[in-house]
């Protein structure tokens, strides 16, 4: 994979804007809550096609997402 | 090798915010915070708060803080500039906060071009006291004090602060932007950065207005409150930039 | 032994607080203290100070609280209805803690009024005048020399107290010329501004606030400012007494009232009635004490204001019953005379009243 998210779930109140920034759409809305009573976020990349655009962590408003992406060797 | 291309500014404390799911403070508080990071300026810059739900942005964004009066940042931030006219001083105002009570003081801290930044929060209306009108808030908008829509007869129409104080003299640098999308989130981002150069170098006033959804005051969720945003914020407040410094003009 | 010259009082206001160190002067024009930011905006950039002229009273004691909040030594004037659009500022920079000094040249009043001496703001300056539970400490000059001294005091007493402190003078005082010397003063041992925001340079930064959402932390604050108040009542009271030793009855006064009262007293002693007189000079903290034991040996005081009463009841307060208190005074910039003081105390004197 060229790139992954790391989504901070107890930070996360579901708003979705990461989902539909997703170019990819490989966030969804989890089935599970958080300590707060949001459903957060969750990156589901099983083909690995992240390429780390930043997208959704842009448009986060809780600076709840971090971007990786390969090193170019 | 994985390396991290995206992460929390080191001027934001990493804590939980007050703000709804899907509110557009959080990005402006992250881009704010960015370009603070960017230009290595978090022990020079000193923040002016408003009232209004952005009231505790000093829970957030890590430097030495003003808590104002409604509307009056741009005047405490006058006063502190003029004590320290090295460091940089950046105002965060709503609606109520910079275009009702506060149109005095900005309009004046502009025209005496006060070498500051304000940043200005444009959701169409109060969300922190329970969505009541705003002198933005567009016509046809309900908000609980126009439950039948905002109509110019009884309300009067929204104002445009981005154009208005492009009119003056005083002004440096003015801008409308958007953070309702990635797209929108980076030239926002550029325009702020714009600012605070300007201000830097000692340019003089400058303004950025950040049309921002406010999802539970519109009464809808996140990804209509952006869509509304785009479809009926932008058409009232065009983006762009009203003025520039001399230097920039072609 | 400083320099003597002829000055008004406005003018005189601002020549000392630049004598005491003071640099940003932020305010607005209103009569009748407008010479004190026309003498400011030329002095100030003498000095390397700074002077704005604010696009109102409101704004003018925000630019106050952040240039306060920044650090420096900052003055604002005003009058009457200005000094009213800037309670709420007033008590925001109370509640922060920050030191300022602000003078208010009284005018008639309320509303617009008239342009004409009066004390018709003792309450808004003493009783808070803006919301919650703060005071300021508040010095009422009566001549034009003393109203230097105590701006000059006025800066070191706020940065004492991290508090505000007014200046109460009156048209009468601001307008006329006297003679004034500028003496040199000996610099005060005072807290430094570590809370000042500076930037955030080698500490945690600094909050200048006053909202307080948990009851218990806003309960404590205030009474974090309680404490001060009662410090300023044990240490910095001010007040002259004046013939009073052997006085039968006795004037509570103060600012130009005063120096009225005090040619009233000259007559009435020569006529053979031993008048005294009790000047408060700090009218927050008030000089209770002063008016309890004297209230102990005479049995009645006659108090003159350009008002309708309001510094009385501090009085009675402090009389507590003991003695009779009187009133006399005069409203909308008309000014008591001192044949109408010395009628009143012979009225008194006749046990006509």
């Amino acid at each position: 994979m060229v790139g992954k998210i790391v989504i901070d779930k107890e930070l996360c109140k579901g708003c979705a804007l990461c989902v539909s920034a997703c170019p990819q759409k490989l966030i969804v809305v989890a089935e599970e809550i958080n300590s707060k009573g949001y459903h957060p976020a969750e990156f589901v990349d099983s083909k690995g096609v992240c390429t780390g655009c930043t997208l959704c962590a842009l448009m986060c408003p809780e600076v709840a997402i971090e971007v990786f992406r390969e090193e170019k060797t | 090798m994985m390396k991290v291309v995206f992460e929390r500014p080191k001027s934001m404390f990493p804590v939980p915010t007050h703000y709804c799911p899907g509110c557009g403070h959080g990005i402006v508080h992250r881009l704010l915070a960015e370009v603070i990071d960017e230009f290595g300026i978090r022990e020079r810059v000193i923040g002016v708060a408003p009232v209004g739900c952005a009231v505790l942005i000093y829970n957030y964004i890590n430097c030495d803080m003003y808590e104002a009066a409604h509307g009056r940042a741009p005047a405490i931030a006058t006063g502190c500039k003029r004590v320290h006219p090295d460091l940089i001083l950046f105002t965060y105002q709503g609606d109520g906060d910079l275009a009702s009570i506060g149109t005095a003081e900005i309009i004046h801290a502009a025209n005496r071009g006060e070498n500051i930044t304000v940043l200005f929060l444009n959701n169409a209306i109060y969300g922190m006291t329970g969505g009541q009108m705003a002198p933005t808030t567009i016509l046809g908008q309900r908000t609980t004090t126009c439950p039948l829509g905002r109509s110019p007869k009884r309300d009067g129409y929204p104002i445009r602060i981005a154009e208005m104080l492009a009119t003056l003299e005083g002004a440096t640098y003015i801008a409308r932007v958007a953070v309702h999308n990635p797209r929108a989130i980076i030239a926002a981002k550029k325009a702020l950065k714009k600012a605070f150069e300007f201000q830097i170098n000692g340019l003089g006033f400058s303004l950025v207005e950040f049309l921002s959804p406010c999802p539970t005051g519109w009464g809808m969720p996140p990804a209509e409150a952006t869509k509304w945003v785009e479809e009926n914020m932008i058409p009232t407040f065009p983006l762009g930039e009203f003025k520039v410094p001399k230097s920039e003009k072609g | 032994m400083g320099e003597k010259v002829l000055i008004t009082g406005n003018e005189a206001i601002g020549e000392a607080a630049i004598r005491a160190g003071c640099r940003f002067f932020f305010g607005y024009p209103i009569t009748p203290q407008n010479k004190i930011p026309e003498y400011l905006s030329y002095r100030l950039p003498q000095v390397g100070g700074c002077f704005v002229q604010a696009e109102s009273e409101i704004a003018a004691i925000y630019m106050v609280f952040g240039a306060a909040g920044a650090g420096a030594r900052v003055l604002t004037s005003s009058s009457g209805p200005g000094i009213s659009l800037k309670q709420e500022g007033i008590s925001y920079i109370s509640a922060a803690e920050l030191p300022c000094v602000i003078v208010n040249v009284m005018r008639g009043g309320p509303g617009l009024g008239g342009i004409l001496p009066s004390q018709s703001d003792y309450f808004q300056a003493t009783k808070g005048g803006g919301h919650g539970d703060y005071h300021l400490l508040v010095l009422a000059p009566s001549t034009v020399q003393e109203t230097v001294n105590l701006v000059m005091d006025a800066f070191d007493l706020a940065d004492k107290y991290c508090n505000p402190v007014m200046v109460l003078a009156d048209g009468y005082i601001g307008q006329m010329m006297e003679p004034v010397e500028f003496k040199e003063k000996p610099p005060k041992e005072l807290p430094t501004k570590d809370w000042a925001v500076t930037g955030a340079k080698n500490r945690p930064r600094n909050l200048i606030k006053s909202l307080y959402l948990d009851p218990e932390e806003l309960e404590q604050h205030n009474l974090k400012l309680h404490r001060k108040y009662l410090e300023m009542a044990k240490n910095d009271v001010r007040v002259e007494t004046y013939l009073t030793d052997d006085a039968e009855i006795i004037i509570a006064a103060y600012g130009t009232v005063a120096r009225i009262a005090k040619t009233a007293i000259k007559i009435l002693r020569e006529k053979g009635i031993k008048v005294g007189m009790v000047r408060p000079i700090t009218v927050f903290p008030f000089p209770y004490e002063t008016f309890a034991k004297i209230s102990e040996k005479v049995d009645n005081i006659l108090v003159v204001e350009m008002s309708l009463g309001q510094m009385i009841e501090d009085v009675k307060l402090g009389v507590c019953g003991r003695a009779k208190v009187h009133f006399y005074g005069r409203v909308g910039g008309m000014v008591p005379t001192y044949d109408e003081i010395v009628r009143e105390i012979e009225k008194i004197k006749r046990g006509q009243v």
